[in-house]
């Protein structure tokens, strides 16, 4: 799961991760997807930046400066409402796509 | 909302940077401190980091990206990049822009006359309804209407929402100031109706107001009010006197209002006091003009007319015998004859545009090859492909816009220059080049050839750069076989110039040749020191004996002036049109099936000899023949003859008119005189004497011994001295009148332009091999060192550079040569005594393209014989 290709699934895993964790920069939800995912989703970090920034764009998220645990400074995101529709959007096409690949591999 | 922040964001994106550079580093800063609490060494938890992150200048620029509408600005540094590029080269910038501006003015300047021929040529409420009716018998297959078979079909037609016709008429004026001769056009009541025209002053005819013995009116043209008038703003309801008759003024008609198959007409009045020929049902003097229903074909409206003269055809076989009924759009009939000639001018632009968008391509290429490494530099640093395409795009459009601005400078020049080539009696002819100019239309071809232009400019060097080679090209430096992609590609291009220069030479050739014998024609006379005038006779000359006798009185006084040799006095001169002519066969043998209608000019005994004319057999006739009690004598040509005697001396025999069942004696015949247009074939024609009751003028002939311009002022001063009040119009001087005669003047337009087209084309198409072969050389000099080095004389390097270049131009050439005999088959109703496949023309086009692909070879040959391979080998 690297790069652009799944963009939309970037997408969802940030937004994901700011309903759950709330107020958090950039690295800190690079951790949290590899955590919650148990290791087996990496994302390119870098990446992240270009679609937090898009978002933020779209309105979907807000974000400000602030100081982190280990006292950096840290561009901190946050969910909107807008954020929040995108999201239920986002899982319920995501749980969609599941679905039908699922049944698609129990046929054949 | 997110789009205009994006550009707001532009404004300020140096803070916007900073912050996203600050963001990112903070996010490297955090992932290396976590790598040194996992027990990383500094150097390995950076490493790591920077690993995991990506490239941070492309994540740089992606966020960016994603916060400002960047695309915008790239496209800004684009164009200032490319613009400094060209300053930078400004040899290779004023060539390209130069050639382009070439082949985009051309081709605009051309199609804004095909715009104003082609495209709109009827300035009238819904054109496309609007048609030309005719009659139509073997001899004049577009003919003149009858006045009383058109208001037959007047009554008979269902599919024509309205039918009208009109005639030439020619009035004297008499002002204060004297008598002029004014055109006019004598019209039905509903003309003006059907064209959808309104006079912007006064009204227009009423229906019925051309019934016989209506009180006369006249609607005056613009320019006639203008001109005759002053701008009277009282002028409705003034009377004029035109041929001895009042008329009132009713309307004055707009400004832009033309009339193009008439030309200028200063006076319009209702037929309504029918002349003695539109009376009679076999006399054809009038144009129809007609509008069919909505919903019907013009091929329905041509069906229910060819019914409708079958049935008039039963009704009266006197008159009517053998006439049919054609209905063409109203466009054919106005721009039918130069419709082919505009769109071969405006294939040829294109083929020139074609050329000069090929030599741009080649130079631009040429430019990539030295731009190979930068290019290269750029992939490598991260440049995308698209971005790099991007650039060449921008570079394109940049020199488009330029060369475009540039181009339609150029094409208002031409087509100013081309509209003062229109001779002035042709623009009255032609109204709607008046409306010649750049508008929407023109415009929008402009903008599309440029959108053209800008895809194959850009296209080309974009090809090149594909991704696999760009390694090389970064090791390879500045030289090594860098030139292999171009020289394939450049002299593929140089062979589609060549061969398109090819078509467009054969096309001015034939074009040229035609013209050259079109004036080379056999016109059966001799029209230098010829000239003539038109003189009507004023309506107080109330007899047949008293017209007769002015016409002696003017032929002695101008016959008595130095100068003037002899005097004659026709109908028409030559070298006009043919006309339908009048219907006559042998005396008592059986009418052939089909119509033998002669064209007939009526002419004084002097006319003949005065013009030159060859006597073949028999005699002229003399003047006392003119008398109408003695027995009727005509002359016929030898055409005639031939139709009429096949196997006999026509000498001695009768005709008889059919109509009116007079009978002639035929007294001599003449060599065919061109009486109709110079690429017309011969036909038939008869001259009868002078008979001058049906003509209300007559054309005055003379022969001088001198400069013929010079006598026309004392012409119409000496008539003028006869009578003050007789009008004398129309001067003119018979070999200029051929010269601008319809065919010639059509046949030179188009000579000439496809000639300048093709002289460019030629100097492009050499530029271009030039261009090819130089950088062949200049690509080879090491490799000629060498040879030079291991002893090759100066005569193998100059066959080295000639095989190289004869493959090119033979190929060009011979490839061209095909394209041309397809081409000029397409135009051949453009040539006239010349084939598509002319050998001489093509023979001389290849000859001279040969000839100039040497003289564009020999120059870089010689460079390449006279290589020093000492200086060649070191310059390495």
């Amino acid at each position: 799961m690297a790069k652009n290709d799944l963009q939309g699934s970037l997408d969802l895993l940030i937004l994901k991760t700011l309903s759950r964790v709330g107020d958090l920069h950039g690295y800190g939800i690079v951790l949290h997807i590899q955590r919650a995912s148990e290791d087996l989703l990496s994302v390119e970090e870098g990446s992240l930046y270009p679609a937090l920034h898009r978002m933020e764009q779209s309105g979907w998220v807000t974000s400000h400066w602030g100081l982190t645990e280990t006292k950096r400074k840290a561009k901190f995101y946050k969910l909107t409402l807008a954020g929040r529709k995108q999201l239920k959007e986002a899982e319920e096409s995501f749980e969609q796509l599941v679905k039908g690949v699922r049944a698609m591999l129990r046929y054949a | 909302m997110s789009a205009i922040s994006r550009i707001a964001n532009l404004f300020r994106r140096t803070r916007i940077r900073r912050e996203i550079d600050r963001e990112l580093a903070s996010h490297i800063d955090l992932r290396i401190e976590d790598n040194l609490a996992s027990g990383m060494s500094p150097r390995q938890a950076r490493r790591d980091a920077l690993v995991r992150f990506g490239n941070p200048m492309v994540m740089k620029d992606r966020t960016t990206a994603s916060d400002t509408a960047l695309l915008l600005e790239s496209i800004f540094s684009d164009v200032r990049y490319a613009c400094r590029q060209l300053f930078k080269n400004p040899g290779f910038a004023a060539t390209a822009i130069l050639v382009l501006s070439l082949g985009i003015g051309a081709s605009v300047a051309i199609f804004a006359f095909v715009d104003a021929a082609l495209i709109k040529p009827l300035p009238y409420k819904e054109p496309a309804r609007l048609t030309a009716v005719y009659e139509t018998v073997p001899s004049c297959l577009l003919c003149n209407v009858s006045y009383q078979n058109f208001l037959d079909w007047r009554k008979m037609t269902r599919t024509f929402e309205s039918l009208e016709v009109w005639g030439y008429a020619r009035y004297a004026l008499h002002s204060p100031e004297g008598v002029q001769s004014i055109d006019g056009t004598r019209v039905s009541d509903g003309f003006f109706r059907i064209l959808g025209v309104a006079p912007m002053m006064g009204r227009d005819f009423h229906a019925g107001e051309d019934a016989p013995g209506a009180p006369r009116t006249a609607i005056i043209s613009y320019g006639a009010w203008q001109k005759l008038f002053g701008s009277d703003p009282h002028i409705l309801g003034k009377v004029v006197r035109l041929d001895d008759l009042s008329y009132a003024v009713i309307g004055v008609l707009p400004q832009d209002f033309h009339f193009s198959p008439r030309g200028d007409s200063d006076f319009w009045t209702a037929l309504n006091d029918p002349d003695g020929c539109q009376k009679r049902r076999g006399c054809h003097s009038l144009f129809g003009i007609g509008r069919i229903r909505s919903g019907v074909s013009i091929a329905g409206a041509a069906e229910e007319m060819k019914a409708i003269a079958a049935q008039l055809e039963k009704q009266h076989p006197d008159s009517n015998n053998g006439f049919g009924a054609v209905v063409l759009p109203l466009s054919d009939a106005v721009v039918g004859k130069i419709r082919p000639i505009l769109i071969v001018l405006l294939c040829g632009a294109g083929l020139l545009l074609l050329i000069a968008c090929v030599n741009v391509v080649s130079l631009l290429l040429l430019r990539s090859e030295g731009r190979r490494q930068e290019i290269a530099v750029r992939g490598a640093l991260g440049a995308s492909l698209p971005r790099l395409m991007r650039q060449f795009i921008t570079e394109g459009v940049v020199l488009v816009t330029a060369g475009a601005a540039l181009g339609m400078a150029l094409a208002y020049v031409a087509m100013r220059a081309l509209l003062s080539l229109v001779p002035t009696n042709r623009m009255s002819a032609n109204p709607y080049l008046e409306g010649l100019g750049f508008n929407p239309h023109v415009a929008a071809f402009a903008a599309c050839i440029a959108v053209l232009a800008i895809l194959l400019l850009s296209a080309a060097p974009a090809l090149r750069l594909r991704a696999r080679d760009m390694r090389g090209d970064l090791a390879e430096g500045s030289r090594g076989s860098a030139g292999q992609t171009w020289k394939r590609l450049g002299s593929k291009l140089v062979m589609v110039e060549l061969a398109t220069a090819v078509v467009l030479l054969v096309g001015a050739g034939l074009l040229g040749k035609s013209l050259y014998l079109l004036l080379r024609v056999n016109t059966g006379f001799t029209p230098d020191h010829l000239a003539s005038v038109v003189v009507s006779i004023p309506k107080s000359y109330t007899t047949d004996a008293q017209a007769m006798e002015l016409e002696r009185v003017i032929q002695n006084r101008v016959g008595a002036l130095p100068g003037v040799r002899s005097t004659a006095i026709t109908n028409s001169t030559p070298v006009r049109d043919w006309d339908g002519g009048t219907y006559i066969w042998v005396s008592g043998r059986p009418l052939p099936k089909e119509r033998t209608d002669v064209p007939e000019r009526d002419v004084s005994a002097s006319y003949l000899p005065t013009i030159g004319a060859r006597l073949l057999h028999g005699r002229y006739f003399t003047d006392t023949e003119n008398d109408p009690a003695k027995p009727r004598v005509v002359v016929i040509n030898e055409t005639m003859a031939r139709q009429f005697f096949p196997s006999e001396d026509a000498i001695g025999k009768q005709l008889t008119y059919v109509g009116s069942k007079e009978k002639v004696e035929v007294i001599g015949v003449v060599e065919d005189i061109k009486e109709g247009q110079l690429d017309t074939p011969n036909r038939a024609a008869m001259y009868v004497p002078f008979n001058q009751d049906s003509w209300g003028s007559f054309n005055l002939v003379i022969r001088t011994s001198q400069e013929p311009g010079a006598l026309l002022p004392t012409l119409t001063s000496a008539v003028h001295e006869i009578d003050k009040e007789i009008p004398v119009s129309h001067a003119a001087i018979l070999t200029d009148d051929i010269r601008d005669s319809n065919s010639a003047y059509l046949h030179r337009t188009s000579a000439w332009l496809v000639g300048g087209f093709a002289a460019l084309a030629l100097v492009l198409a050499v530029i271009g091999l030039y261009g090819v072969i130089a950088y062949s050389v200049a690509q080879r000099t090491r490799e000629i060192g060498v040879r030079m080095a291991l002893g090759a004389q100066r005569s193998s390097v100059y066959n080295l550079i000639f095989k190289e270049a004869g493959w090119l131009v033979a190929i060009g050439i011979v490839s061209g040569l095909l394209c041309s005999v397809a081409a000029a088959t397409l135009m051949r109703s453009l040539l006239f005594g010349t084939q598509a496949w002319d050998a001489l023309t093509l023979a001389a086009v290849a000859a001279v393209l040969t000839i100039s692909a040497l003289l564009a070879s020999y120059i870089p040959a010689r460079r390449a014989a006279s290589v020093n391979p000492v200086e060649a080998l070191r310059a390495e």
